[in-house]
């Protein structure tokens, strides 16, 4: 028998000061737990058509079945309504929350209303309180916000500490949340949620067990798992250099977004790598709880700030997304400057990527005279000559310092729609790009996929698959769609996606039936399809189209490894996914 | 010849936790963080680093020493043998470790002592725990 607590859902009401919590065997039977039962909860309890910093809006944090219980099965869904794009609102994160959110009993948490006052969320096992946050309020730095709660919360090690920083208590459209220092809900603005709801942060702590009925046939898969993710090169890729590897391979196919997308290569790719990251900064390695991976690449920067030798030395966490945002796409091309910037970015508690792309625009659009001094408050941004001009214009858009920074804090869509410069305004369905300019795969997912990412199908991958192979544009959109429905899947239960070749949906459900729960992989597949129609479904009901989105310009200027772009074969192709996802009758022509 | 578990590389722990789920799992028959005799945590602050607490496995050890029932015994060599028939849940043991290594199992009021199995060391990627061998002559 599957463990009950995963069926509990914690309902807490900030407008009402109250919580209960509701068996919900209904939604964790049917759809598993993660993504599945979060969308399902997001349709529950988000109203068609409210504003997303509204109290009506929802939080939904889930878990899954094998949450706690399975190696890498180490993530939390985030589900709201999205106020960077006004629809459908994922976003994941590792660090401890999955553990302490299973732990402490529950399957999934869903906050709903707001707050009056700033306040924090305590959550220890069955004792939830909702305590006074303001003194919190305001503070500098997301860092110091974690060190405050670590002194007066309990459950040392076993717990996680979701935060926002200054974006989000000032409603930046994409402000994430900061978890455990290093990890973050990053896309699609659930930060500003929180603010909307003068929530500064939940800290949750989980301290019960779960127990197995069946050890023997749980723990042959377990030790099975464990052996192949620590004893074979499946994973090595995410735990020597960790995600930045990608960034010399990325440029020299072409496909590395630069200064803001006007071209594909960064000449000064070499410094800005994994490898010299590695060799120059890298401190330590640390994982999310239950990861014997360790992909959470910590620098260490050394920072020099007065003379005399007097040092501050700061450590900051690195990834491809937020090398890519902050670093070529900034045409900043010095690993200390990046680091710099990151370690800025994330204590004011800005998404990595939305903000080098809305901070790319802002260059382009200050050399092309769209915008001036008088807008920029005198900053003279300058593809990575000075990295402090960036620092300054990131701590203006979290305070939205003036009316364009303001209009900055709301995405590069809002701001260009003012001041002009949609051609190469680099968002798609209203989500700022991620750094895979690798061909036309890559780009119907951003277009497609629920988060308007690169997260939902990978099309990168598969643009780097057709280099090798040639491979037609149906057989591109048959993978990307087929891609999305596993994904469903793998985050239904919650398992990092960088599991995904370890966690392959015949060992998903030999996992799964360890614990009692019996899928065969068409009925897993059947459910990864139904969560593609829910999430669609989301989308449509809020206004989202993938036939009417805008494409920039830009992006069929530059040149992908594959080639040109042209419009007429992105919408060819967008009409072709709807057709092999079956959702004709949600999307219309 | 006794054994112990070792940390024998704390800079090298990334916080993963198995070796606290093994324990559980083979201890247990669960899965969690609480019911383990090996305990991980942060050093304050992912950035510093972690601690791992294990029992020491000392020649004279005062939890023995303060246990008023005899339930704790030493163990020929070093470490201690726990009868739990004879424990009154006084959780002096627990008191005397200073290095906080006796677990208090708050499902069923009694100290989790270690077996010095090494079960958990076969879970741990970076080779941060051993399982050693100590001899009385080796102070350690």
């Amino acid at each position: 028998m599957t463990d009950p607590s995963i069926y509990n859902v914690l309902y807490i009401d900030l407008t009402e000061g109250k919580h209960e919590v509701q068996e919900r065997r209904d939604l964790f039977e049917k759809y598993l737990g993660g993504a599945g039962v979060a969308v399902k909860l997001l349709e529950e309890e988000c109203p068609k058509g409210v504003d997303p910093l509204s109290p009506e809006n929802p939080i939904i944090f889930t878990v899954g079945p094998l949450t706690g219980l399975f190696p890498l099965a180490s993530k939390t869904v985030a589900m709201f309504k999205s106020p960077l794009t006004r629809n459908f609102g994922e976003s994941h994160a590792g660090g401890r929350s999955a553990a302490a959110i299973r732990f402490a009993g529950y399957g999934a948490i869903v906050i709903r209303g707001a707050s009056r006052n700033p306040v924090y969320i305590s959550i220890v096992n069955d004792k939830v309180k909702i305590k006074d946050a303001t003194t919190l309020w305001g503070m500098r730095s997301s860092y110091a916000v974690g060190r405050v709660l670590r002194e007066v919360e309990p459950g040392a090690g076993k717990r996680t500490i979701m935060r926002i920083g200054m974006a989000g208590e000032n409603l930046v459209r994409y402000a994430n949340v900061v978890v455990e220092s290093y990890r973050h809900f990053g896309r699609l603005g659930l930060g500003a949620v929180f603010g909307s709801k003068k929530l500064k942060a939940i800290v949750i702590v989980g301290t019960r067990s779960v127990k197995i009925d069946d050890v023997k046939a749980y723990t042959k898969v377990y030790e099975e798992i464990y052996k192949e993710v620590t004893e074979t090169g499946v994973m090595s890729k995410y735990h020597v250099l960790g995600t930045s590897e990608n960034v010399l391979p990325l440029n020299m196919l072409g496909a590395l977004p630069t200064r803001n997308l006007m071209q594909a290569r960064f000449e000064l790719a070499e410094n800005i790598s994994g490898e010299t990251l590695a060799e120059k900064y890298l401190a330590k390695k640390i994982a999310c709880t239950h990861c014997p991976i360790g992909c959470i690449h910590l620098a260490s920067l050394r920072i020099a700030f007065a003379p005399g030798h007097e040092y501050e030395t700061l450590i900051i966490p690195y990834d491809y997304e937020p090398i890519y945002a902050l670093g070529s796409m900034l045409g900043i091309g010095s690993a200390g400057d990046v680091l710099r910037l990151i370690e800025k970015i994330e204590g004011l508690g800005l998404d990595a990527i939305s903000t080098g792309v809305v901070m790319a625009w802002a260059t382009e659009a200050y050399q092309r005279g769209l915008i001036t001094e008088r807008e920029t408050m005198r900053l003279r941004p300058n593809w990575g000559e000075d990295v402090e001009v960036y620092i300054r214009m990131a701590e203006r858009i979290a305070r939205r310092a003036n009316e364009f920074y303001s209009a900055l804090a709301d995405g590069v869509e809002a701001a260009a729609s003012k001041y002009g410069g949609l051609d190469f305004a680099l968002t798609c369905g209203g989500n700022e790009i991620p750094g895979y300019h690798t061909g036309p795969a890559a780009l119907v997912g951003f277009i497609t996929g629920p988060r308007n990412s690169h997260l939902d199908s990978a099309g990168y991958s598969i643009d780097q698959k057709a280099l090798v192979k040639p491979m037609s544009d149906e057989e591109m959109i048959k993978q990307l769609v087929e891609e999305e429905r596993v994904r469903n899947v793998l985050t239904s239960l919650v398992i990092c996606l960088f599991a995904r070749g370890i966690y392959k949906l015949d060992r998903v459900s030999r996992a799964l039936e360890t614990l009692g729960i019996r899928r065969s992989l068409e009925e897993l597949m059947q459910l990864g399809a139904e969560i593609q129609r829910a999430k669609a479904s989301f989308k449509a009901r809020e206004g989202f189209n993938p036939y009417n989105v805008r494409i920039a310009k830009r992006f069929f200027e530059t040149p992908t490894p594959q080639g040109r772009l042209t419009e007429e074969r992105i919408m060819r192709m967008i009409s072709m996914y709807i057709d092999a996802a079956d959702l004709k009758d949600i999307y219309r022509a | 010849m006794p054994h112990r578990v070792s940390v024998v590389g704390i800079e090298r722990c990334i916080g993963c936790y198995s070796c606290m789920f093994a324990c559980s799992r083979l201890r247990f028959n669960e899965v969690g963080m609480a019911r383990s005799a090996i305990q991980v945590r942060s050093a304050g602050g992912i950035e510093r680093g972690f601690i791992v607490i294990v029992c020491r496995a000392c020649i004279d050890p005062p939890c023995a020493k303060s246990c008023p029932t005899s339930a704790l015994k030493p163990r020929p060599g070093g470490g201690v043998i726990l009868n739990e028939d004879k424990c009154t849940s006084c959780k002096s043991c627990y008191e005397a470790c200073i290095v906080r290594a006796i677990v208090w199992d708050d499902e069923r009021d009694k100290p989790i002592v270690c077996r010095y199995c090494g079960f958990c060391t076969k879970f741990c990627p970076h080779n941060v725990i051993a399982l050693e061998s100590i001899g009385r002559e080796i102070l350690v």
